[in-house]
């Protein structure tokens, strides 16, 4: 397939200094003022409090394929989806492309509150590069894809989220230019509008259209991408087939000691309301390790710190596979009397996981707290894929053969010959 | 599809001196329709009167004029009775402080499109100067209506008028640019920008004619460009002479304006998504 995208050695450089942060004129002047030397020396220049989002990218892209970009917050997957789509220019270096660029950055850009869905979805298509002719061609698949109904003439202030999402994707959906950035959209909708979405991007790869498909969730990077693009702090990391940048990327951070311990002067972002101390995954005997029986039970050990009172908090922990799949997540108001507030104070949470509950394998363990306001919940801390663990099954005359699966529960059998 | 076939382009640091790219803005017309459409909507929405207040809004501030200066203080009107005198530099006056304060706050008012989609940020300032157009000539039907109630007679002069309209937008635009561009970096011009217009205002032969302005003071007047654009489409309107020379320095203002305004433009447009 020929090539239709090529990054030659992207930088991208942003300033965070006084210069990004005079809004006002009068930050401006009085700077002026204040220190008239410095300002004549810096002016036009780059101020020295800079950061490089991007520090020499380069890859190629191939008609057709659906390349994932992944990596942390900060890892430049947006500013790089931001110079493809042109919104923001490079610093240094150049991107090459083939085709017209479709930049699907967020669903629903342009779309105003006050206007009719039928009107909005114009006004969306024509923002996202549609022509008029070709969104008049394609309404009412459109409709159809969103599934609004009657509401159509109904100003989209008046829509639920879920149905605003909907109609939202469905414009996106239909676009037609030959090269799509997709940045983290997907995960809009219930989980079968999302299933929808995930056939609607793959269909349009196999019309020879190329996608860049930015997204943190592992599940649809994997459904969708042969290819994944890893980037770390503006560098490219891996890139290769989907399994092994996956595997490296959620492989990174986790240790393998059983234990981890969070350093909180080591983050710039260190949480303020509720901070997750420590974790232990324990085995019956109470060590501390990373390679568990699965003949027998094994505890997970949460230390967090509260700093301030909150009405309704609770951490939580996830297992996921080696690919990043969510297995089992369990918290500590699933107890509704460990349900509510959380006074200032050291917590000491732990959980047990029966025996015979996991296949063996490799797992992550991500460690969680929350709090709950209005019925929102908003995450306080989040420890992603920070332990790794091992489960053996070395169960005693009882080996038939490896088994697919992640679990490995004992089941009862009933079995009659007749 | 073959997309073997089509050309490469390159995104790179640009460091073009072309102003006005006139073949990109024809390539998204479309888009600078839908933007001009959904200011024109947006803005009527759930207003019982909707384009109503086009005409209302010239009309109620011709009735304050009228009042005050035409019966009160009794204002000079150049001959031509004072509701139709203030009428047509008060539609004026409403299509250029509309133009200006909408285009001007227009880019920040746009982040969420500036920060997610590509097009040419002109785009934005252009179509809410397009919008204010579309209301100034609903409002002019007004000043048609009145003109018949007055009896003013027509003359060639007339013809004039539109390429009044369009100086002015030009000169609108040319602002709108500016402050635009500007307020992206510096909030205040956005706050300036309402107590300019209002100064703007009474500096401006709108509510009273140039002949009022003594003498020796005229040529100083005249530097502003409104001078010019504002007596002309009187003139052109009751079948007055023109005012060539005032007329002359609109023009010549209006373009250089127009020109400085493109190249501060040009110049920060590549940035707005990373400091609006």
């Amino acid at each position: 397939m020929p090539t239709v995208i090529t990054a030659e050695n992207l930088r991208k450089r942003y300033q965070i200094g006084a210069d990004q942060s005079a809004k006002y004129l009068r930050d401006t002047l009085g700077g002026l003022l204040k220190s008239p030397l410095k300002q004549a020396r810096t002016n036009g220049k780059a101020d020295d409090r800079t950061i490089w989002a991007l520090k020499g990218v380069s890859f190629n892209v191939e008609q057709g394929e659906i390349v994932g970009l992944i990596g942390g917050n900060g890892a430049g997957k947006s500013t790089l989806l931001k110079i493809v789509s042109r919104i923001t220019e490079p610093t240094s270096g150049r991107v090459r492309v083939r085709g017209r660029v479709g930049s699907l950055l967020e669903v629903g850009t342009g779309f105003h509150p006050e206007l009719t869905g039928r009107e909005n979805i114009f006004l969306n298509g024509a923002v996202m590069g549609m022509k008029r002719s070709e969104i008049a061609r394609r309404f009412d698949e459109i409709v159809d894809f969103a599934n609004i109904g009657k509401l159509l003439d109904t100003p989209v202030k008046h829509f639920s989220s879920g149905m605003y999402m909907r109609l939202a994707f469905a414009v996106a959906a239909h676009l037609d230019q030959e090269i799509l950035l997709v940045d983290e959209v997907l995960a809009v909708g219930d989980v079968a509008f999302q299933q929808k979405c995930i056939k609607k991007v793959s269909n349009i790869s196999q019309t020879g259209r190329t996608v860049l498909f930015v997204s943190h969730n592992m599940e649809a990077i994997s459904q969708l991408c042969r290819r994944v693009i890893l980037l770390e702090a503006g560098n490219v990391i891996t890139d290769g087939p989907t399994e092994d940048t996956l595997r490296k990327y959620l492989w990174g951070k986790a240790q393998n000691s059983g234990e981890y311990v969070y350093q909180p002067d080591e983050d710039e972002n260190a949480p303020t309301e509720l901070l997750i101390r420590s974790v232990k995954i324990k085995n019956s005997n109470g060590d501390t390790t990373d390679s568990v029986d699965s003949r027998q039970p094994f505890s997970l050990e949460i230390e967090y710190e509260v700093f301030e009172r909150l009405p309704f908090a609770w951490v939580g922990f996830v297992i996921s596979s080696p690919n990043g799949v969510a297995l089992l997540c369990g918290i500590e108001a699933d107890n509704a009397e460990l349900a509510g507030p959380r006074e200032p104070g050291i917590y000491h949470a732990a959980t047990t996981i029966p025996a015979r509950f996991f296949n063996s394998g490799n797992y992550l363990l991500t460690v969680l707290g929350a709090k709950r306001i209005a019925g929102a919940y908003t995450i306080l801390h989040e420890l992603k894929n920070i332990l790794s663990f091992q489960i053996q099954l070395a169960e005693i005359g009882s080996d038939f053969g490896g088994r697919v699966g992640f679990m490995y529960p004992s089941l009862d059998w009933r079995v009659s010959r007749t | 599809m073959s997309t073997s076939e089509l050309p490469w382009s390159t995104i790179e640091r640009t460091n073009s001196w072309k102003i006005f790219d006139l073949s990109e803005l024809w390539a998204y017309r479309e888009l600078l329709f839908f933007l001009t459409w959904r200011d024109i909507r947006v803005r009527y929405k759930q207003a019982v009167l909707g384009m109503g207040w086009v005409v209302l809004q010239p009309l109620l501030m011709t009735l304050v004029f009228t009042v005050f200066l035409g019966v009160i203080v009794r204002v000079p009107s150049d001959n031509v009775p004072y509701p139709l005198f203030a009428y047509s530099g008060l539609l004026l006056w409403t299509f250029f402080s509309g133009a200006i304060s909408g285009s001007g706050n227009s880019l920040i008012g746009n982040t969420h499109l500036i920060t997610k989609v590509y097009f040419p940020r002109l785009l934005i300032p252009l179509a809410s100067i397009l919008a204010r157009m579309v209301d100034l000539l609903v409002a002019l039907i007004m000043l048609i209506g009145l003109m018949i109630y007055y009896r003013a007679g027509v003359s060639t002069g007339l013809l004039m008028a539109p390429l009044l309209i369009v100086l002015l937008a030009l000169l609108a635009l040319g602002l709108g640019m500016w402050t635009s561009a500007l307020n992206v970096k510096y909030r205040d011009v956005g706050l300036a920008l309402p107590v300019f217009i209002q100064l703007w205002m009474f500096v401006s032969p709108v509510v009273y004619p140039l002949t009022l302005v003594p003498e020796r003071w005229r040529l100083l007047y005249s530097l502003n460009p409104l001078v010019g654009i504002i007596e002309g489409f009187r003139a052109a309107l009751f079948g007055k002479s023109f005012n060539w020379p005032a007329l002359g320095i609109s023009t010549l203002v209006t373009l250089a304006l127009l020109l400085y305004a493109g190249f501060v433009f040009k110049r920060r447009e590549k940035t707005f998504a990373d400091i609006i």
